[in-house]
């Protein structure tokens, strides 16, 4: 099988960036789309050039590390696959795949394709949790959780916080990724303590951040290896007014 | 080197609890003096983190991901056993330390492990208090699942995302401290160096991987939580940046390495494909709760599964173990489907693979009920070979999954370096020669959240509070060593990539130290490895500079490690002449090619002690001592 793939450069993030073309042959459909980097990069490295800057671990979906826009679409073509679930079989002979960074204001580059989205822990940061000390907790079955109820919290927290959902908005609304942690803790008995005050941090954080509003696109859902579904964004929107009407923080 | 395990003795029941009454305090009001590392932001490394904090330690963590959840244990999927005895099947803390020092082939503490099974129930209960979503009934309490080596099904899950999500717990835990001030997270920041100060760890060299900027931070005492070494073999389940280069470099300073060649091989990975693999994919333990392993009873059946009559099929794992069936521990599962394939009745294009079968509770539950249980593992599987296994069965292969051997520590989990505690994989501590399913969250979140913040202080409180810093002429010598180890690397030029000697690396370790060893296979590997090291040192190519993101640059430094490190690891398992666990040596076996251990000889922990660069290392023992457990022959049948 044989590809061109037409790469995003950047040095740095204050550097000049361009596409430049990497005509790749002899790969096969069972390659994962990064091992195909991985060869472009042997063979970049072969040759004394520095190699594309890509993220990546765990390989299987689950880290949240990976992730570029392919062909305009991030994570790929597929639905619900990240970056590194993308096999070669999913595009065709002679195909130019072109590969660039996450674009968003609150996500800068730091290299070809690798962008920060520090941003994303300081959203937690700012209320993303239960507050309970080490030791303090009593006995996990002393407060039964209904399985419709643990499962849509268990939906919510099922986001890997790839940022896919930023790269697809067209505002770059960060809005998927704050309401699925809002989601996942509003949902359970032990959330209850601090949902105002949660609320309320997370979303003032985001704002801060420099990510854009929300206009019900859905391309977030679209984008999502994980499928967090938009009904989060309702459900934070809702806990936003109850807690801005009641003006409570705790 | 002295290694004084310091287990409490007698009745084990308590020894726990007898020891926390010793051990020394820091008052509340000292505790914001004392600066801790923590070096890894995993299950171990951001429950420390986050409880250390809670205490009032300053604590600094180190992680070299761009965010604390990305960390390798995210990628945990069936579960975390613990002795709630939910299921009233008679389980308890005495079970499941039973089980676990069994599973481990008499080769783990007795005492350590009691209090890992002991500290278990706590760990289900602060992780539910924290949101994290398990697997509930619809009368809404807990659901367990079954797992290896275990009668009893004692695994708390979150459907086959379980790590992600005591991960995400982990890190939500620390992120509160982190906005309350009392974490300092330092994130793309690597350690390179371990510094010693009158033999005391006193702090780290790191590397910062957006700008590559060199930095020394002190502190009073370091937690090192890094992770295991199983990329030793290239093609492993780990994620592509796990490495061996904290641990590794900790060693070089005077650390124990204890036990390298325990490794393990899980039995349920995606088989390779083919040479341009990077990685393996596991499919989690626990679909050997609704799957069963068979292979056709014909060799080189090349039929397409659904056409070999269930009379022509071979479930060898329920017919050589009936008690335990599919359920057997990871080490015997492993070996019996290598004996499968070498004796050539493996499936799949390469003939390296065995089914694994869901018909059978398909038919008997319905797909929805798999579907709910396995949903996301099924989905991963289909991904990655465009086989949908609801319809025809997975096949599998042994990979390299986790690594039991890891620095020395003692019972306060700190390593013979006084100042410097070693938790979760990067320890060695409690799964003896084999691992438990489920056993890795278990350990790593006892290790943080219950062990750790009691266990430091009776360090801290014999230390004066920054007595050390950065000044230290040993500060200044470890980051000397460290910038002409990065400047060696970029001024090679050779033709190379780093990745291409890591994969000559993995072959020669895969080959002679994976899931059968020979002496002769061994003293082979330890020839071959030092070629390809020297031919590393000379031919690797590391493009672009130090003063960058440079992946090129970090990926070389963590291939040296493991190029010297494989060699300790043959070592240690050309050093142990006999078979327990994950560790196999094909000249001791039973006549029915089970493993033979040979306790007289070797009922000890292996330590290894660096003596330099181009000097065999010293190999030091800690005697292993079983009143509780009896060795026996391990029987699964």
């Amino acid at each position: 099988m044989k590809v061109t793939f037409k790469i995003w450069r950047q040095a740095g993030g204050n550097d000049k960036g361009g596409f430049q073309n990497y005509p790749l042959d002899s790969l096969t459909e069972e390659m994962s789309l990064l091992e195909a980097i991985d060869i472009l990069n042997e063979q970049l490295v072969h040759d004394g050039q520095e190699a594309v800057a890509f993220d990546h671990d765990c390989r299987e979906g689950i880290c949240g590390t990976c992730g570029c826009m392919v062909n305009g679409h991030a994570h790929g073509p597929g639905s619900k696959t990240t970056l590194c679930q993308l096999h070669m079989r999913s595009f065709t002979d002679g195909q130019t795949i072109t590969l660039e960074p996450f674009r968003a204001t609150a996500f800068p580059i730091v290299r070809d394709l690798v962008v920060d989205r520090s941003a994303f822990d300081r959203i937690i940061q700012a209320g993303g949790y239960i507050t309970v000390r080490t030791g303090a907790a009593q006995d996990a079955n002393s407060t039964p959780i209904g399985k419709d109820d643990a499962d849509i919290a268990f939906d919510a927290a099922a986001c890997i916080g790839c940022g896919a959902c930023v790269a697809a908005c067209p505002n770059a609304s960060a809005n998927l990724f704050t309401s699925a942690k809002i989601a996942h803790l509003g949902m359970l008995p032990q959330g209850q303590p601090e949902r105002n005050s949660r609320v309320l941090g997370m979303v003032e954080q985001m704002d801060d951040e420099g990510f854009g509003s929300c206009t019900n696109h859905g391309e977030c859902h679209a984008a999502c290896p994980k499928g967090i579904k938009l009904e989060f964004i309702a459900r934070m929107n809702r806990e936003m007014v109850t807690a801005s009407i009641t003006r409570r923080k705790g | 080197m002295i290694l004084n395990s310091g287990i409490p003795g007698g009745p084990i029941e308590t020894s726990w609890s007898r020891h926390l009454a010793d051990l020394k305090l820091v008052s509340p009001a000292n505790k914001r003096k004392y600066k801790v590392i923590v070096v890894g932001s995993g299950l171990a490394g951001a429950s420390s983190s986050a409880s250390l904090a809670e205490l009032g330690y300053d604590v600094h963590c180190f992680t070299f991901h761009d965010s604390p959840r990305r960390a390798h244990s995210i990628a945990a999927q069936g579960g975390i056993n613990a002795a709630k005895n939910y299921q009233n099947d008679d389980d308890s803390v005495w079970r499941l330390f039973y089980d676990t020092v069994k599973g481990g082939d008499f080769r783990s503490r007795e005492y350590n492990v009691y209090r890992l099974a002991q500290v278990s129930v706590n760990i289900i209960d602060q992780c539910v208090a924290q949101g994290v979503p398990f697997a509930r009934e619809y009368g809404g309490y807990l659901a367990n699942r079954s797992f290896g080596g275990a009668l009893v099904s004692r695994t708390f899950y979150a459907k086959g995302q379980t790590g992600q999500q005591l991960l995400l717990g982990a890190y939500s835990a620390l992120s509160r401290q982190v906005k309350a001030g009392t974490v300092t997270l330092n994130t793309w920041t690597e350690l390179l160096d371990l510094v010693l100060v009158d033999g005391q760890a006193k702090g780290i060299i790191t590397r910062d991987l957006r700008t590559g900027k060199i930095s020394r931070h002190a502190a009073d005492a370091v937690v090192m939580a890094t992770g295991g070494y199983g990329n030793v073999f290239y093609l492993s389940t780990n994620a592509m940046r796990c490495n061996v280069t904290a641990t590794y470099r900790a060693y070089k300073r005077g650390a124990g390495f204890a036990n390298p060649c325990y490794t393990q091989i899980h039995p349920t990975c995606i088989p390779q494909a083919g040479d341009h693999q990077s990685k393996l994919t596991l499919m989690s333990e626990s679909l050997r709760n609704d799957g069963r392993v068979w292979v056709p009873k014909k060799k080189g059946d090349t039929r397409k599964p659904a056409n070999i009559p269930a009379d022509e099929r071979d479930y060898y794992l329920e017919r050589i173990y009936p008690t335990f069936g599919n359920l057997v521990p990871r080490d015997v599962a492993s070996r019996a489907a290598k004996r499968m394939c070498d004796g050539g009745y493996g499936v799949g294009p390469t003939g390296y693979g065995v089914y694994l079968d869901f018909a059978s509770a398909i038919d008997r539950l319905g797909e929805d009920a798999i579907r709910d249980r396995y949903g996301n593992l099924f989905d991963m599987y289909e991904r990655i070979t465009a086989e949908n296994p609801y319809k025809t069965p997975m096949r599998i292969y042994p990979a390299s999954h986790y690594t039991m051997g890891g620095l020395w520590v003692d019972y306060n989990l700190m390593s013979n370096i006084p100042g410097l505690f070693v938790l979760g994989e990067a320890n060695f501590s409690d799964h003896g020669a084999n691992r438990l399913g489920a056993s890795a969250l278990m350990q790593g979140l006892a290790d943080g959240y219950f062990v750790i913040p009691y266990t430091i202080g009776n360090h801290l409180a014999s230390v004066t509070p920054s007595s050390v810093t950065t000044d230290h002429p040993a500060f200044a010598e470890a980051e000397a060593s460290v910038t002409a180890g990065i400047d060696k690397l970029l001024s090679i030029n050779g033709k190379r990539s780093a990745e291409s000697f890591h994969r000559d690396l993995g072959k020669v370790i895969w080959g002679k130290c994976g899931m059968s060893r020979t002496k002769e296979g061994l003293e082979t590997a330890l020839q071959e490895i030092p070629a390809i090291r020297e031919e590393f040192w000379q031919n690797v190519s590391v493009p672009g500079t130090g003063a960058q993101l440079n992946q090129s640059l970090e990926t070389a430094g963590r291939v040296a490690d493991f190029l010297e490190f494989g060699e300790i690891m043959i070592r240690d398992a050309l050093t142990r002449e006999e078979s327990c666990g994950g560790h196999f040596r094909d000249e001791h076996q039973t006549e029915e090619g089970e493993a033979r251990r040979n306790d007289e000889e070797y009922s000890h922990s292996a330590v290894w002690e660096y003596t330099g660069p181009d000097s065999v290392p010293n190999r030091h023992k800690e005697e292993l001592e079983f009143k509780y457990v009896l060795p026996s022959q391990r029987s699964y049948k």
